[in-house]
């Protein structure tokens, strides 16, 4: 691979999110202003946001979900930023780690020194089989729609042909389930922040307040492998292997490098950025892993001089619990047909060799597609700064990665952060 | 000379023929469904439409309960759920579509590699009504 240089090097020196969740009263922009004061929180030395000179926006349809295009000069104009240059960028679920990725290009150029990247998406507003609609539109809707397919389709379809490969069980799904879980419930920004646990034991009080029959189950794997707690959506993915429909907004706050202890002592450095894409699942010889994924991260880390064993945590895309099993392998973690037993092995726990999704990943902190990927860093910002509270990993972690997935694997861009003492 | 084009929409034209079309690359004989211009192997554009076999198998699939709205107009819900697939053709390319007679009940029996031939399944009603590609145990 040609090496080719960055004409300078980019920081992050702060990141924040909305609350992700289900929010009737709240448009993209309410969500998009909750982030950005929580940014204000996270940048240690403070900013004059008059210093920003660009903004970059990664939302993947508030044209379908609000009936709002155009949102990036909006989004600025609510928090104050107007009349800089705004720019939505759109690749599915992608969108905002793409965003990112360009909103550094743009740094490195030397065009800007102070740029805001943002993601958003408000997607509760519809009915469910609504969204399903949009979000079908990320996928090839002339040839791979019409054959019946629906995004839990595709992943499902993947698993099944994972499962067929390397003879791994179904289970394997659940405990990645329950591993983000464990993490959501340590995260006040989850939508779900509750363990696998406590939502089969709230089902269960409730069905007993009903008067109705309360079911049996005893551990989490009697209440995952129990069509009644976790219904079928596409087999082999339940319910509890998707993420759920989110509102939600995330921010970052890049700079040129020789700027960065302007914002603070102890900026995190973009050391790694690569992206690709890829045509619809069915162009594709191998359907047991993403290439498009492979193929970004090996650009990042051939950026960033790393190899996988370097990387101290990963935020990954789990949209749903196949699609981390694969993301694992995809980023050298584990080997190819090795990462269903990894999970099983708690080795991607919080505690494990290799955590993975400590934020809860898109499975329990939610999934507002276009905000998910800048989410993603800010869970990584707060992991190298330490301030992760009850969910901190230990050992004091200098670099994390973020893997975004568009559609079913059509946009991967991997980004590598790390703090330097 | 095939009647139909290289345009996307004439796949659909041919479907409703009862035909499967794709391209073949006359360069370096790569077959691509649906058919394009512009040959994914070599990158060339002396591809020409031929008919595909129709022959394949299921490579990946999955028995879906909550459906899209077109599939929910179809009739298909939780109590009724239906199967879609990707199948590899005998020609070599892949492409999604519905496979029709397997035993959606046990969908840990459906079989990756079962020998599959092309069909057609009629969805909508009035002028929505259309043929899309379905697969069918061989």
């Amino acid at each position: 691979m040609a090496q080719k240089k960055w004409s300078r090097n980019v920081a992050l020196v702060g990141a924040g999110m909305s609350k992700f969740g289900a929010f009737p009263n709240k448009t993209s922009r309410d969500l998009f202003v909750e982030a950005f004061l929580d940014l204000k929180n996270y940048v240690e030395k403070g900013f004059d946001p008059q210093k920003i000179e660009a903004f970059y926006l990664g939302n993947f349809s508030s044209d379908q979900f609000e009936k709002q295009a155009h949102l990036a000069p909006i989004l600025a104009s609510w928090i104050g930023i107007s009349p800089i240059p705004t720019l939505r960028v759109e690749d599915a679920c992608a969108s905002s780690g793409v965003a990112l990725r360009q909103a550094a290009l743009a740094i490195a150029a030397g065009e800007y020194d102070v740029v805001l990247v943002g993601g958003v998406e408000k997607m509760t507003d519809l009915h469910i089989a609504e969204v399903t609609e949009v979000l079908a539109t990320a996928a090839d809707t002339q040839f791979e729609i019409p054959a019946g397919f629906t995004f839990p389709g595709f992943y499902a379809a993947m698993a099944t042909a994972y499962m067929a490969q390397y003879d791994a069980p179904k289970e394997a799904f659940y405990y990645v389930s329950i591993k983000n879980h464990n993490n959501g419930a340590l995260n006040d920004k989850a939508q779900y922040n509750q363990t696998i646990r406590q939502i089969m034991e709230s089902k269960k009080e409730r069905a007993a307040m009903k008067g109705r029959p309360v079911p049996g189950w005893e551990s989490e794997m009697d209440f995952l492998s129990d069509p009644k707690g976790n219904p079928n959506i596409a087999w082999p993915m339940a319910l509890f292997d998707c993420s759920p429909v989110s509102d939600g907004a995330a921010v970052a706050l890049l700079v040129a490098e020789e700027l960065a202890k302007e914002f603070t002592d102890e900026p995190l450095y973009l050391i790694g950025s690569g992206q690709a894409s890829d045509g619809a699942l069915s162009d594709r010889t191998t359907l047991a892993s993403i290439p498009a994924a492979e193929l970004a991260a090996k650009k990042a880390y051939h950026m960033a001089g790393l190899t996988p064993v370097d990387i101290d945590l990963a935020e990954v895309h789990d949209c749903f619990t196949i699609a981390e099993i694969m993301a694992t392998e995809d980023l050298g973690f584990f080997p190819h047909g090795e990462g269903w037993k990894a999970v099983m092995q708690g080795r991607t726990a919080r505690n494990g060799e290799c955590p993975i999704n400590t934020s809860g990943g898109l499975k329990a902190k939610g999934h507002p597609v276009g905000a998910s990927g800048v989410g993603q860093v800010v869970e990584i910002w707060k992991q190298l700064q330490g301030i992760a509270g009850d969910r901190q990993v230990a050992g004091e972690p200098r670099v994390g990665l973020t893997h975004n997935v568009g559609g079913s694997g059509q946009t991967c861009v991997v980004n590598i952060f790390e703090r330097r003492d | 000379m095939s009647k139909y084009s290289m345009n996307s929409k004439d796949f659909y034209k041919a479907l409703n023929d009862g035909k499967l079309i794709g391209s073949r690359c006359k360069l370096c004989n790569a077959y691509a469904i649906p058919q394009k211009l512009i040959c994914p192997t070599c990158h060339q554009q002396e591809s020409e439409i031929i008919d595909f076999s129709g022959e394949g198998k299921l490579v990946a699939y999955t028995v879906i309960s909550v459906p899209p709205v077109m599939m929910a107009e179809a009739g298909y819900d939780a109590k009724n759920p239906y199967c879609v697939g990707i199948v590899e053709l005998e020609e070599g390319p892949r492409i999604a579509a519905q496979i029709l007679e397997v035993d959606i009940s046990t969908p840990e029996n459906i079989k990756i590699g079962t020998p599959l031939r092309m069909t057609t399944i009629i969805r909508g009603e009035a002028e929505k009504k259309a043929n899309y590609l379905a697969f069918r145990p061989a």
